[in-house]
């Protein structure tokens, strides 16, 4: 009897996301009819005055943006569910340089890995024989690529800059990787990282079964919407004001393509600040609606997510301040050719 | 008796996860000495990579995510009934 209704409970949790993705998928579709029903004839605002577009947009943008976020690190949790830490560790023990800094980099997509684990990552992989260079290819995509980065993308400006992005994240993770690495710089490695004895644990070994996997998936929903959620909604209040009150084409003279310094500036301004992807793109949107040019605010936009200082800081504890430098040196630099590259591009 | 060890070098859920482990022994009334593991080469030697980690009686129960209290309440359970 008790076995009977935890089985019905296993399956309804399997059910439930089922039976809600039409839903949401029609909801989805159906969003910018129902904003308009509830902001003209609802409410009754005036169309085309700044007050009722920037309303406009909030009350389009946060269900959106919010609905596919839902669905994305449902999946993405889902996914990770199929990887760890220690398993890409042991994949990426020993490789070559190149081929080992496109598996890493493509491995810090999919490793479920937080922030505040990234010292004991480091020490893991040093430890297991996994070349310095290949560690950092790991360490730059991570944050870099993140599913609420993409989704965000996504649903702001579209599935080509999603992929864009997506694919220069990839590019910058792997040559800088491989660029630290064949500048041999492990001696600025802190010494007691090499003395490192990692334990050996017992990986367990046991099948997780479909079910957990979908409950991966529903615990990162309820984990990272959790945490994200009021980010979103106020980068999308602060795009909302931008997109209603700021003139056009405001950000072209000093976001635009034409102001040569603009790349450097952006990458410049945007490391120091902290901020993650969720609060950060709503906002860039808006900027580039109003003149900025692409390469500029995906600069921006990278300095930001993909080099923050706290998480530099927290590597001050494995690496002397020199290879912090050169880590930090290195990929803002390809940040700015890829902003250059796109300016050029678009 | 149990031996509770978290591991962890200060970081949010580190810290969540002792506070957890002193209210789920509290609760259930079992003997248990929680201590924390903070530096580096000590929680590289249990052979996780993830914080926090959970280590009871010297073995590695888990690591890298917050378990929910219910969890963290079974395992500790299912730790006191194998002695």
């Amino acid at each position: 009897m008790n076995s009977n209704v935890s089985l019905n409970k296993e399956k309804l949790k399997v059910l439930i996301p089922i039976l809600l993705f039409p839903v949401g998928i029609l909801l989805y579709l159906n969003l910018e009819k129902i904003t308009d029903l509830l902001i003209y004839s609802l409410i009754g605002l005036t169309p085309k005055t700044p007050l009722t577009s920037a309303i406009w947009f909030f009350v389009f943008e946060v269900p959106k943006v919010l609905l596919l976020l839902t669905v994305i690190v449902f999946v993405v949790g889902i996914i990770r569910s199929y990887f760890s830490p220690e398993r890409t560790r042991k994949i990426l023990g020993g490789k070559k340089l190149f081929a080992g800094n496109i598996l890493a980099s493509m491995l810090g997509i999919v490793t479920p890995f937080c922030s505040c684990s990234a010292i004991p990552l480091f020490l893991g992989f040093i430890e297991s024989g996994v070349p310095l260079g290949v560690t950092f290819s790991f360490l730059i995509a991570a944050p870099m690529i993140n599913e609420v980065a993409l989704v965000l993308l996504f649903g702001l400006f579209g599935w080509k800059t999603a992929l864009l992005y997506m694919s220069t994240g990839l590019l910058i993770a792997i040559i800088s990787g491989y660029v630290i690495g064949k500048l041999k710089l492990e001696r600025y490695v802190e010494s007691w990282v090499y003395e490192v004895k990692a334990g050996h644990l017992e990986s367990d070994k046991e099948k997780i079964s479909f079910t957990n996997r979908i409950n991966a998936g529903i615990d990162a929903v309820i984990e990272i919407v959790n945490k994200v959620w009021i980010y979103i909604v106020v980068g999308i209040a602060v795009g909302a004001g931008i997109h209603g009150y700021v003139p056009e084409n405001f950000m072209a003279s000093f976001m635009g393509k034409s102001a040569w310094w603009s790349v450097p500036a952006a990458v410049l301004l945007g490391v120091p600040m902290y901020s993650n992807a969720a609060g950060i793109i709503p906002i860039v949107q808006a900027l580039l609606e109003k003149g900025a040019s692409l390469g500029t605010v995906l600069a921006f936009m990278m300095g930001v997510i993909g080099l923050s200082l706290p998480e530099t800081i927290i590597l001050r504890k494995v690496l002397k301040l020199r290879l912090i430098f050169i880590f930090v040196g290195i990929v803002a630099v390809g940040i700015i050719i890829v902003g250059y590259l796109f300016n050029l591009i678009y | 008796m149990l031996n509770i060890k978290v591991l962890g070098s200060g970081c949010a859920n580190c810290i969540n996860l002792e506070k957890l482990c002193h209210e789920v022994v509290s609760e259930n009334g079992i003997e248990a000495e929680i201590e924390k593991v903070t530096d580096y080469k000590d929680i590289m030697s249990y052979g996780i990579m993830t914080t926090p980690g959970l280590v009871v009686n010297g073995m590695v129960i888990h690591s890298g995510k917050l378990p929910t209290k219910s969890t963290l309440t079974h395992w500790l359970m299912s730790e006191l009934s194998k002695q």
